[in-house]
């Protein structure tokens, strides 16, 4: 019975140390910061969240697994807000590399943001719309 | 035991160094706020994958600080931008 | 005198009982002076750093709530595999969208759940919400043609049903029938 509790246990660690290798990964090959934001945000909670499960089953007395509980669900409730906060700020400062957008309807909807020309990344080709090339 | 132990590190530790990566290389300061902060939550993860793995409650109350870092200190960042932006838009006329 | 300071007690209580429940957490043990301490705490931290008032409240119902638990896990488990096996596979970055999708709640806290529960689901991040008109812009990760984007809206519009019906009131959970009198606007997505 033990065993299979271990068990159990140190595959939610591997399967959580995993899971943030493929956010390091998806942040290194993802084009855009709004992408990225998506590598950071879900591999990342979910493989919090099976560490912490992992560490709570291995883990003895009832004082560490409530901390790890917390640490939990603070990463559930604080993982979509910054990851908000971020990708609006970005979308606003036009990281974003428009030819991989297939729909933009925010952009078509508010046209607001030629006043805001901020430093786009280096790599995205020349917006057809404002610079007409 | 000590094979978990190994792979487990190695996975965090090439996470860590592929978030390390984004944030020399990342264009903009926005990218390297994602990179700090996904740097943080598997600084965290690790953290919790020693505590798993040695049965070691102590570095649990460390985890909760970490964890909360990561979310104030990239949720300051984003406002700050943000902050410029507004600054920026409201002493560039419109075109 | 004692009315508004009351009103505000019983706005305050929610977020009072949650101080209290993440002290007793942090210490761990449960004990009659952890109680008192996150009383006293908790009261300090909600006198010395008072947030707006909650408009509305939260009205929960055991059975859609479990249904909406066990939809949000299996979508957390999906999307953080989803989004592993993008940041894995070979071969470039395929497409991705911005939607604009309009919903049909009205109220603070259920756009909040909403919002939140987007952002974990596969594959889709809230990138604005605006208030007035009742629309968040999503920005979906990996899409294939325009048919996925409308499939991917079907979705977000079907777990702001699934919230509502969890959380919300009888009027909020009237006003999710499209043919109803209570939404006040049309339901179509500009």
């Amino acid at each position: 019975m033990s065993v299979v509790v271990d068990v159990l246990a140190l595959g939610c660690l591997l399967t959580g140390a995993f899971l943030c290798l493929t956010a390091g990964l998806g942040l290194v090959r993802f084009p855009d910061v709004l992408s990225r934001m998506h590598a950071g945000t879900k591999p990342q909670v979910l493989g919090v969240l099976l560490v912490m499960v992992g560490a709570a089953i291995r883990l003895h007395g009832w004082s560490a697994t409530w901390m790890l509980l917390l640490v939990a669900v603070f990463q559930m409730l604080t993982a979509p807000v910054s990851a908000h906060m971020v990708s609006r700020v970005a979308y606003r400062r036009r990281h974003v590399r428009r030819d991989l957008l297939l729909v933009d309807e925010l952009r078509t909807a508010e046209a607001q943001d030629s006043v805001h020309r901020g430093d786009e990344p280096a790599d995205a080709p020349p917006d057809g719309r404002v610079q007409p090339s | 035991m000590d094979v978990v132990s190994v792979i487990a590190y190695a996975l965090l530790g090439g996470g860590a160094l592929l978030a390390l990566v984004r944030l020399a290389l990342g264009p903009s300061l926005l990218d390297r706020v994602v990179a700090t902060d996904t740097l943080l939550v598997i600084i965290a993860a690790g953290l919790a994958v020693y505590a798993g793995l040695a049965r070691d409650p102590t570095v649990v109350p460390v985890l909760v600080v970490v964890s909360l870092l990561a979310f104030v200190g990239s949720v300051s960042i984003a406002r700050y931008v943000g902050g410029m932006l507004i600054r920026s838009a409201a002493e560039e006329p419109p075109r | 005198m004692s009315g508004p300071a009351a009103v505000q007690l019983r706005h305050q209580l929610p977020l009072l009982g949650w101080l209290v429940l993440v002290w007793i957490l942090l210490w761990g043990t449960w004990s009659w002076a952890n109680l008192l301490s996150g009383i006293a705490v908790a009261l300090a931290v909600t006198v010395l750093l008072p947030l707006p008032a909650v408009v509305g409240g939260l009205r929960v119902r055991p059975v859609p709530l479990l249904g909406f638990l066990g939809h949000f896990l299996l979508d957390l488990v999906l999307s953080g595999a989803q989004v592993a096996w993008q940041a894995l596979r070979p071969g470039r970055q395929r497409q991705s969208a911005i939607v604009r999708v309009r919903l049909r709640t009205d109220s603070d806290l259920l756009l909040t759940i909403i919002a939140q529960t987007v952002s974990l689901v596969p594959g889709s991040l809230v990138l604005d919400l605006d208030r007035e008109e009742r629309t968040i812009a999503v920005h979906l990760l990996h899409v294939r043609d325009l048919g996925h984007v409308e499939l991917e809206k079907a979705g977000v519009l079907a777990m702001e049903d699934r919230v509502v019906r969890a959380f919300g009131s009888t009027a909020e959970i009237a006003a999710l029938d499209p043919g109803s009198d209570l939404s006040p606007q049309g339901r179509s997505t500009p």
